[in-house]
């Protein structure tokens, strides 16, 4: 049993249901996605830092830096042409450490997600497939964690350990399950009951087979704009964690840690406030224009994302 | 579904996920790392003062008893001593939090005579460059960390035009008016005195908006999505047709079921607000509950930090109750669909 491949033309304010191959699909949605410049800007945006991130070492002037060094001779530069974006305390190059920030920060989102979606989903095909007291349980216990903000949840958990990124990823992972939990029970309650789910059912499908070859694949995409978008959600998490000295620890070179030392410095060495605050908004913004411009493309309904 | 009986489900519902978020925080606190008792008393105490401190607080029982203890304290208002300030939580709390109050309400107040205006307005003229710069609006408002805005509107509006305070709820100088809510808005607007209310005002502004800024991108663009939906449905269609005056339509027949959605989501909107009160009051100095909150956090004060968060929660649940009850109320679909989920 092959999956629904549903897609609709919402360009044409129709909804046309039918087969295509795989081909075709793709080709279509690549087609959706680069019509939209704001899903291509979003795009550009997030490998450009990945890209960065990535090579770091070798496309900032001064690698050495990111770690804890001192330059005495040059502490507090404003922007010039040796330092883009100025020095800090110790005259370490902000924008090196903003670069080698980046890594921390996309660390931690892949880290984070890596962990906490395959659970989510997997608690929320369980639930939703089985339903029953299994599901009752579990959503009662997502609705426990909902109930408070992420950032305050993360913040009591990581009130519980030393503080590092490595408890502050722990913490946001522990919470973040939840959100794709809620996502995949809805969607798995919706289609377990269409035909083509039944039709396997009939045939003496096992349940593990019906829940990865029909139902898992029809999720898919709805996971997909939801990491996305994310994506730049625990990064904003991530940078607060950081900003009030729970997450990344100095002289670990975190954004949010940057811009927590650097405002004890505003307003004469803006450019310690400035230029990481910038580059934090810079890079969420590039995961929610890219989410959005997912959810476009893969005509995701909105709801519960 | 009756009026009633959805409203018995939702508070039974507030009060399940209350017992389960201080089950939560009961074990997050047993987590904690080191000896409460040691904490409390410091290094040099003798093991026989740590032990009558532990008795005394009960650490020496079983967990379930302890719990039990635990929720009895809750309910007579007892949180414990905090170790920080050496005065009970319950104290603590009352004087810190009304400026965390008064700071959520203004934040409010402006998603909503910010957020809601500005999304009609872009889904009434759609694809207009209003609605263009209503997505900016949001995408910005959505990306911004909060302590960003905080940090970028003093270097703005306070260092270099000189225009707004930085840090506190008052001036230096400022007589405090006399304590009635703990609001200061209020309690100068009471006293008469509207000296201390301007003072007030400039210091509460930049803060609520850094708060607000991510509400005010959320509102903006689901009002926009909503305004937009409604006005494509027939019924709208047949108004027009009618010649029904364009400003009668959008006052009688688009606002109200527009509404709806924005409405839903306040709940979130208002977490979202309290969440990042915790960033906020850090950068502004606010004498606020979440950055007592972080205090405690950063010194492992438990009883405190299980305080703060047990009143965040708290008032999560409570507000989420009332908007859940206000949107059932108001569009009985949502009954209905409570219903359907539950089967």
């Amino acid at each position: 049993m092959k999956n629904k491949n549903r897609i609709s033309l919402s360009d044409d304010s129709i909804t046309v249901t039918r087969w295509m191959s795989f081909k075709d699909r793709v080709g279509r949605s690549w087609y959706r996605f680069r019509r939209n410049p704001i899903s291509l800007a979003g795009a550009s945006m997030v490998f450009f830092v990945i890209f960065l991130a990535i090579f770091a070492p070798y496309v900032t002037p001064y690698p050495e830096q990111a770690r804890a060094f001192t330059d005495l001779e040059n502490t507090f530069q404003p922007p010039s042409r040796s330092h883009w974006f100025g020095t800090d305390e110790v005259g370490r190059d902000v924008f090196t450490r903003v670069i080698f920030g980046y890594r921390i920060s996309l660390m931690m989102a892949a880290v984070v997600l890596g962990i906490s979606v395959p659970f989510g989903v997997m608690l929320g095909l369980i639930s939703g497939y089985f339903g029953g007291r299994i599901e009752t349980i579990i959503m009662r216990i997502t609705d426990v964690f909902l109930a408070l903000p992420a950032l305050v949840m993360a913040l009591a958990i990581c009130a519980a350990f030393t503080p590092t990124v490595e408890k502050a990823m722990l913490a946001v992972a522990s919470i973040w399950w939840t959100w794709h939990c809620r996502l995949v029970n809805a969607i798995t309650r919706s289609i377990k009951t269409e035909e083509f789910v039944q039709a396997s059912k009939v045939i003496g499908d096992s349940h593990l087979r019906i829940l990865f070859k029909d139902i898992l694949p029809n999720c898919a995409s709805a996971i997909m704009v939801k990491v996305t978008l994310d994506a730049g959600f625990v990064i904003l998490v991530g940078a607060g964690l950081s900003f009030l000295g729970l997450g990344v620890q100095p002289p670990k070179p975190g954004l949010g840690t940057m811009i927590s030392y650097g405002a004890a410095h505003l307003p004469t060495k803006w450019w310690l406030t400035v230029f990481p605050s910038f580059a934090i908004f810079f890079l969420i913004l590039g995961f929610n224009l890219l989410g959005d411009g997912l959810r476009d493309m893969l005509d995701v309904e909105s709801e519960g994302i | 579904m009756k009026f009633s009986y959805f409203l018995l489900r939702r508070f039974l519902h507030s009060i399940l996920v209350l017992l389960g978020i201080s089950v939560l925080i009961f074990i997050i606190a047993r987590m904690l790392p080191g000896d409460p008792a040691r904490l409390a008393l410091g290094p040099f105490a003798k093991q026989e003062q740590v032990d009558n401190l532990r008795h005394k607080m009960g650490m020496d029982k079983p967990l379930y008893l302890q719990y039990v203890g635990f929720i009895q304290g809750i309910l007579h208002g007892d949180f414990g001593l905090s170790f920080q300030t050496r005065r009970s939580v319950s104290l603590d709390i009352k004087h810190y939090l009304p400026a965390t109050i008064e700071l959520v309400v203004v934040a409010i107040v402006w998603v909503l005579i910010i957020g809601v205006p500005f999304g009609v307005l872009a889904g009434r003229y759609k694809d207009r460059w209003l609605d263009n710069v209503s997505r900016v609006v949001a995408f910005v408002g959505v990306a911004v960390p909060p302590f960003v805005v905080g940090l970028i509107g003093q270097l703005i509006f306070s260092y270099s035009l000189g225009i707004l305070p930085t840090t506190g709820r008052l001036s230096l100088l400022m007589p405090p008016p006399p304590n009635r809510t703990g609001l200061l808005l209020l309690d100068s607007l009471i006293a008469g005195n509207f000296i201390v209310f301007g003072d007030a005002f400039k210091h509460i502004i930049l803060p609520s908006f850094a708060i607000a800024m991510t509400g005010i991108g959320q509102i903006t663009r689901l009002t926009r999505s909503s305004v937009s939906d409604v006005l494509s449905k027939d019924y709208i269609e047949a108004a027009r047709a009618f010649g029904i005056p364009k400003r009668f339509i959008t006052f009688k027949y688009m606002l109200k079921p527009s509404f709806i959605p924005p409405l839903t989501i306040l709940g979130l909107t208002f977490a979202s607000e309290l969440a990042n009160a915790f960033l906020v009051e850090q950068v502004f100095g606010w004498p606020g509950m979440a950055k007592y909150g972080i205090q405690a956090i950063l010194r492992k004060d438990f009883n405190a930090i299980m305080g703060v968060i047990l009143i965040v929660g708290l008032a999560f649940v409570v507000v989420n109750f009332i908007v859940d009850i206000l949107a059932g109320y108001i569009d009985p679909r949502v009954r209905i669909q409570e219903e359907v989920i539950e089967k």
